[in-house]
């Protein structure tokens, strides 16, 4: 199994380590609900180095990335980042990712760890621009600070004023090591994102310095546990949960990252036809108010048949009530529906809400 | 990792302590650690009996639901009733205070299949 840069930092502090996406990953390091609190309520550091790194380089950079991915890039100035997924010709998509626009000629994608080796592929047998693509996942680390103190945490460790947008970055010096930071997270929060290279070395600086800068703030390390658990409750999707190979953007709920008409892009043509057609079902959020706990798999019942199943599910730490996320079919779709999913045998009420399930 | 050694396992990670006949069931620190936090426990608030090596209710943590499967068979005497407003008891206090039920335990002979500390421990790989 893999080990990011962090894994003694991780195995010192006690953390519950497992395998995810080949790497040894901390899961929780005490309490997956008071991680998860501390990132609503302070300041809390993710390693997830596990995600993966790919550089675009070439004259026509832009033209690649505007083929692969569904969003428009061609929007986007240096420096700025934008949330996008790559589909298949049939609209089922590859994987969620974000693209970072380093020049016209140059950009950064991040892609979920369990499916780099296959986006890889993916990019180098739809590579008509003849451009470079530099897998440089094992390179780089990444550390994420999230929360509402995180900008007040980094600002002490970082050599420029984090004067960032939402989804912008820059090059700046963390702790003295050479980074990409950007205001970017999967949390909902306020947030940072840190790649920098330099292995354990460089790992342990950051680290360490943003420990310390934090600890007045109760800076909180916090596992894949509580990550799960903080993008389920903003409504965010999860790759090979919420979206795979066999759903679409549209009924995903993605149609706004899906830019038909942007030009060609792989999976167009099924896409539009989708939103031409309408969808069959479609990616909601659920609410129960009674004690339950829903999750991937179960199924979704509604008027004596099965409607849908779940995708995601939780009790979200904030609302202290069960939250899940799943398919159902279109005619359920509206918020305010009230169907049942199915918990061991038994049917337990939700009603279908807008997402996400926490207004920022 | 915690076993004490004047408790009684089973190998689905529950632990009975006797005193008399009657018996007091929680579940381990192991089970606890493995599960993560400690969302909410379903057991039936009119459970009456339970039925050895048969399921009573069920623990829902973050990560996974287990099942909770008796130790013997018995009369339930109690349920404690301050897991239902503060469940982490499970995980913060497994051998104490995040106690599940306790029965009058029907047949003694049950215990003498069950694990001690020891057999728990290697159970557990510890």
């Amino acid at each position: 199994m893999k080990k990011t840069a962090f894994y003694e930092v991780h195995k010192s502090l006690g953390a519950k380590l497992v395998d995810f996406a080949g790497y040894e990953m901390p899961v929780q390091y005490s309490s997956m609900i008071q991680e998860h609190k501390a990132v609503r309520e302070s300041v809390g550091l993710f390693d997830v180095s596990h995600m993966g790194e790919v550089f675009v380089e070439g004259e026509k950079a832009l033209d690649f990335v505007q083929h692969i991915t569904v969003n428009n890039a061609a929007k986007l100035v240096d420096g700025q980042v934008q949330y996008s997924a790559m589909c298949y010709e049939d609209g089922g998509i590859v994987d969620d990712l974000l693209v970072y626009k380093i020049s016209d000629n140059k950009f950064m994608l991040v892609v979920n760890a369990s499916n780099k080796d296959k986006d890889f592929a993916w990019m180098q047998k739809n590579n008509k621009f003849d451009v470079e693509l530099r897998d440089e996942s094992d390179d780089y680390s990444l550390l994420a600070v999230q929360g509402p103190n995180s900008q007040k945490v980094l600002q002490e460790v970082c050599d420029k004023e984090l004067d960032l947008g939402y989804y912008y970055f820059f090059n700046a010096k963390v702790a003295g090591v050479d980074a990409i930071v950007s205001r970017t997270g999967y949390t909902g929060e306020l947030g940072f994102e840190i790649y920098f290279k330099g292995g354990v070395k460089a790992a342990e600086a950051i680290w360490y310095a943003l420990v310390e800068s934090g600890a007045d703030l109760n800076i909180t390390p916090c596992g894949l546990g509580s990550r799960d658990s903080l993008r389920l409750e903003m409504g965010m999707c999860l790759y090979g949960n919420d979206i795979d190979q066999t759903t679409n953007t549209i009924e995903a709920g993605l149609k706004w990252i899906t830019k038909l008409k942007k030009g060609d892009f792989i999976g167009r043509e099924a896409l539009v036809k989708v939103n031409e057609q309408g969808i069959t079902r479609k990616l909601v959020g659920m609410v129960a108010d009674k004690k339950a706990f829903p999750r991937h798999g179960y199924e979704i019942h509604a008027d004596g048949k099965k409607i849908g199943d779940v995708t995601s599910g939780t009790v979200s730490p904030i609302l202290e009530k069960p939250i899940a996320m799943g398919y159902v079919l279109a005619e359920y779709a509206e918020p305010g529906k009230n169907v049942n999913i199915m918990i061991r045998g038994k049917e337990v009420q939700v009603e279908v809400i807008k997402l996400p399930f926490i207004k920022k | 990792m915690n076993v004490p050694a004047e408790l009684k396992y089973t190998k689905d990670h529950e632990w009975i302590k006797i005193e008399g006949n009657v018996g007091t069931i929680g579940v381990t620190d192991y089970a606890q650690g493995e599960l993560g936090d400690v969302v909410f426990v379903d057991i039936d608030e009119d459970l009456e009996e339970i039925v050895k090596e048969e399921a009573f209710g069920t623990i829902e943590a973050v990560k996974t639901v287990s099942d909770l499967y008796a130790p013997c068979n018995g009369k339930v005497v109690e349920i404690n009733e301050k897991l239902a407003d503060d469940s982490q008891l499970v995980n913060t206090d497994p051998y104490g205070d995040g106690w599940l039920i306790k029965v009058e335990i029907a047949d003694m002979s049950h215990l003498d299949e069950l694990l001690d500390a020891d057999a728990y421990k290697e159970h557990i790989g510890q």
